[in-house]
């Protein structure tokens, strides 16, 4: 732990005001804002929007795979327009942009101590061009054709043939999308890296850093070197279709007719996928990873455990997620011997995973725990990520996942360890958060009835679909009832994870129903109702006004996990409390390994 | 209190359905009793981390939720426990990695004395192709497929001409003779999937790609579609019935080869290369 001090006559105001832009207007203050903030609470409420999109079609699809035939109008194309949107919506238009784009926006700079983003113009740039990703992925359902059903992997060539739904223009949609969100999110990963890197205030080392930023730097990182592949396989691909080029396409034969194409490879489409989505993965998780931390540890009134640890498994789990992508292949028909590495370095990567994991537990160890709703989402988190990584190492020890692959089995698997988790740390952040953005905190009662129906009902979805994708039911089927080997009591499954389903969506719209409600009735929450040690919770105004810190940047004198520190008055001190540091300030080097 | 009860429900509900719900594997009817067994390894190292995991973190929420005049330790870091489970949890990793990668080592090595059977792809049904009495497949070729020739076989390929086709269904196969399994579409991505066998590949247009296994078990089994391939992708059904060796020989000399389908000899031989 780095815990060099600055003197207390160190002076923030070193900034020259005129340096950050001032809105004029109300256009410029609410709408076209260049303020993090602002642009957070629109790229959160736009992913929220869409999210609830996608939470609709799940709805669908499980009436569909439930009662088969019970509404009329959803047919083969239908069914595969709503998984393969609901699929892509919730990965990349809802999560990455809820948690880089909104968390990553809002937190990074007040974390920091920073009065904004370091280029705030191009911050906005990249809210409205992930606007109108947004948009032009939504108006591929009127379309003629409608969205593509192609999967949300889009494999070609079935992504681009007549006998995939939205084949007319939706796949073209649907690309272009892609490619405008890549375009408009590495506009704000720029941003958040070199805040990271150059916008800390003073006194704010790397190693002093909450873990959430961590989490959202490293992920934003990698999504600068992982979303360019997708970039590229969106634009080969669409000049596959409109061009009549051969990236992606061979030689093959449509409807008894020989098409023009030859010599292209589908797989290599899906090694390029892969090498973007494998990270995504943890684009997605590690600043999940990084935000429960911060609540855990806040709300068990106790410093993270093992905080350097903590930071390098976030930073290996970055690094190794670029040598593992092959692991969504391996019945792909790629070289078999690929098996050998890609299942070594996948399994590799548990191992500083289980760390994190076994730090936030040990976290709560002879701790303090409150069970405000943001811990208790940070719970649940833990149980479904521990049980959806465990199912990981099923499908990552390659052998094992040649039954498994393409069943229920991985569909339980992914829903539970970047579904599920993912989601339960972003409610819990928001409950976490909500008083800062707003001034006021979120109903309680409603918040435990959102938490326990959410938590169980998932649970209760996801583990039992594991035992299908045993039994081996394929995934993406429209109609599986007359599998061979699949029992009739197989359906009456299927007919209870679809009743939770519509009991766990439902249970969002008491969420959202808080979020509104409470931004004008809920409680008043003062500036720090969780008496938390981190900057943002420090601001002279609550909502923090624009520029986040008033006159003067705060400057910072210990780590951002004093909690319950033996001899200090309170059970948790500021990051930017000035004054000599209590006795324990050296603690964690001597105190290293005093407790075994 | 009551979050702790809750979870250590999760965990006893966890294993209590796993071992009462009536949702398991099929009977398995190849050889790949090695998949099964490394399966019930990792569920038994997964499912242990698991309940240790969840009830630790119930005895925590139980023993050291908030009372008046409670305070945390303050213990930021422990580098022997730490190292500790590092080093149990690479030990645990491995368990199931090895004998994984064993096992993948065989799956992908084929035997010698097994007996090839192409399987060809095309929306939405399967097709198969047996290599005839020279043992060997003619070459084939995704252009030359037409009305006349629905495998793309090459016409002027002496091995092709004995190769048994068999446009229907099933494809039999001998029981306890090991078959490399060829796997190859006209189209796009299917997946040549039998859930009794423990084995499946994608098939991919422009490549032939392959598994292999023997069939352990007489029966009929089911061929479904792994990897989607457009909108009829669930309706992709066929099946493998594993004959005794009389059953199947019986079988294979009511087919018919491609020299007596399509007499490719009359064939014109198109120019591709």
């Amino acid at each position: 732990m780095v815990d060099a001090t600055h003197g207390p006559d160190a002076h923030a105001a070193e900034f020259p005001d005129v340096e950050l832009y001032h809105p004029r207007s109300w256009w410029t203050r609410y709408v076209f804002s260049q303020d993090a903030k602002v642009i957070a609470i629109q790229y959160a409420s736009t992913a929220l929007a869409i999210g609830m999109l996608a939470l609709v079609l799940s709805w669908l699809m499980r009436m569909q795979l439930a009662f088969p035939g019970f509404l009329t109008f959803i047919d083969a194309a239908a069914y595969y327009q709503f998984i393969t949107m609901h699929g892509m919506i919730m990965v990349i238009y809802l999560i990455t942009a809820l948690f880089l784009g909104g968390f990553g926006n809002y937190l990074i700079p007040l974390m920091l101590g920073a009065r904004d983003m370091v280029f705030p113009y191009v911050n906005m740039l990249s809210y409205w061009t992930y606007l109108l990703a947004v948009l032009v992925l939504v108006a591929s359902w009127f379309t003629p054709g409608g969205p593509t059903g192609a999967g949300w992997t889009l494999y070609p060539p079935q992504a681009i043939l007549s006998n995939t739904p939205g084949q007319e223009s939706g796949i073209v949609l649907m690309l272009v999308s892609l490619i405008l969100f890549v375009i408009g999110f590495t506009m704000g990963g720029l941003n958040y890296i070199v805040t990271v890197l150059q916008g800390r205030t003073r006194g704010m080392t790397l190693m002093r850093m909450p873990l959430t930023v961590w989490g959202i730097f490293i992920a934003t990182v990698m999504a600068m070197l992982a979303f360019p592949a997708l970039f590229v396989a969106c634009v080969m691909m669409l000049f596959d279709k409109l061009l009549g080029t051969s990236f992606f396409m061979p030689a093959l034969v449509e409807m008894g007719e020989l098409l023009p194409h030859d010599g292209g490879s589908p797989i290599l489409f899906q090694h390029l996928f892969w090498f973007f989505g494998h990270p995504e993965v943890y684009i997605v998780a590690l600043p999940a990873f990084g935000i429960v931390s911060d609540l855990i540890s806040t709300h068990a009134r106790k410093n993270i455990f093992g905080y350097r640890m903590m930071v390098w498994a976030i930073v290996i789990i970055g690094a190794l997620s670029f040598v593992v992508w092959a692991h969504h292949m391996y019945v792909s028909g790629m070289n078999p011997y690929f098996g050998f590495f890609f299942a070594v370095t996948t399994l590799i990567i548990a191992v500083p995973t289980a760390i994190k994991v076994y730090n936030w537990v040990l976290t709560l160890w002879r701790g303090d725990i409150h069970l405000n709703p943001p811990m208790l989402f940070a719970l649940a988190f833990i149980v479904t990520f521990v049980n959806g990584g465990l199912t990981g190492l099923f499908l990552g020890n390659v052998v094992v996942d040649v039954p498994l692959s393409d069943t229920m089995f991985v569909v339980a698997h992914f829903h539970m360890v970047m579904g599920v988790a993912p989601i339960l740390v972003i409610f819990g952040a928001i409950y976490h958060w909500y008083p800062k953005i707003t001034g006021r905190m979120l109903d309680n009662t409603l918040a435990h009835l959102h938490f326990w129906v959410t938590f169980l009902g998932a649970y209760l979805i996801f583990f039992p679909m594991h035992y299908l994708g045993i039994m081996g039911v394929p995934r993406r089927y429209f109609e599986s009832g007359d599998i061979s080997f699949q029992p009739p009591s197989a359906h009456d499954l299927n007919i209870f994870i679809t009743v939770m389903a519509l009991i766990v969506g439902a249970a969002q719209l008491v969420f959202v129903f808080n979020l509104i409600w409470s931004i004008r009735h809920g409680k008043p929450s003062g500036g720090n109702p969780w008496r938390a040690t981190t900057l943002e919770w420090q601001t002279p105004e609550t909502p923090p006004v624009h520029g986040n810190f008033g006159r003067e940047l705060p400057v910072v004198y210990r780590w951002a996990y004093d909690y319950s520190v033996p001899g200090a008055a309170e059970d948790f001190i500021p990051q930017n409390q000035p004054g000599t540091n209590p006795p324990h300030s050296e603690a964690p080097k001597k105190r290293r390994g005093a407790k075994s | 209190m009551v979050v702790a009860v809750v979870l250590v429900l999760i965990v006893v509900g966890s294993v209590v359905f796993h071992f009462l719900s009536p949702w398991w594997w099929t009977p398995i009817a190849s050889n790949w009793g090695y998949i099964d067994n490394t399966i019930i390894i990792t569920f038994w190292i997964t499912g242990a981390v698991f309940a240790a995991v969840v009830l630790f973190v119930a005895y925590c929420v139980w023993r050291f939720r908030h009372k008046d005049g409670q305070k945390a330790d303050y213990e930021p870091e422990n580098k022997r426990l730490e190292n500790w489970l590092m080093g149990l949890t690479a030990v645990g990793v491995a368990a199931m990695l090895i004998p994984g990668l064993f096992v993948w080592g065989q799956f992908i090595s084929v035997p010698a004395e097994a007996t090839e059977a192409e399987v060809v792809g095309a929306q939405w049904q399967w097709a198969y192709r047996l290599p005839g009495a020279d043992g060997k497949l003619g070459l084939s070729d995704t252009r030359l497929v037409a009305a006349d020739n629905p495998y793309g076989i090459k016409p002027d390929d002496p091995n092709g001409h004995d190769d048994v086709l068999i446009e229907a269904d099933y494809l039999h196969l001998p029981i306890d003779k090991p078959v490399k399994m060829l796997l190859r579409s006209v189209d796009t991505l299917h997946d040549f999937y039998v859930a009794e066998f423990r084995s499946k590949m994608d098939m991919i247009p422009g490549a032939v790609t392959y598994f292999w296994f023997t069939p352990t078990r007489t029966g009929q089994f089911e061929v479904l579609c792994a990897e989607l391939c457009g909108t009829g992708h669930p309706y992709m059904r066929g099946g493998v019935v594993v004959d005794t060796q009389e059953d199947y020989d019986a079988w294979l000399a009511g087919q018919q080869t491609y020299a007596q389908l399509y007499a490719p000899e009359v064939l014109k031989t198109a120019d591709i290369d």
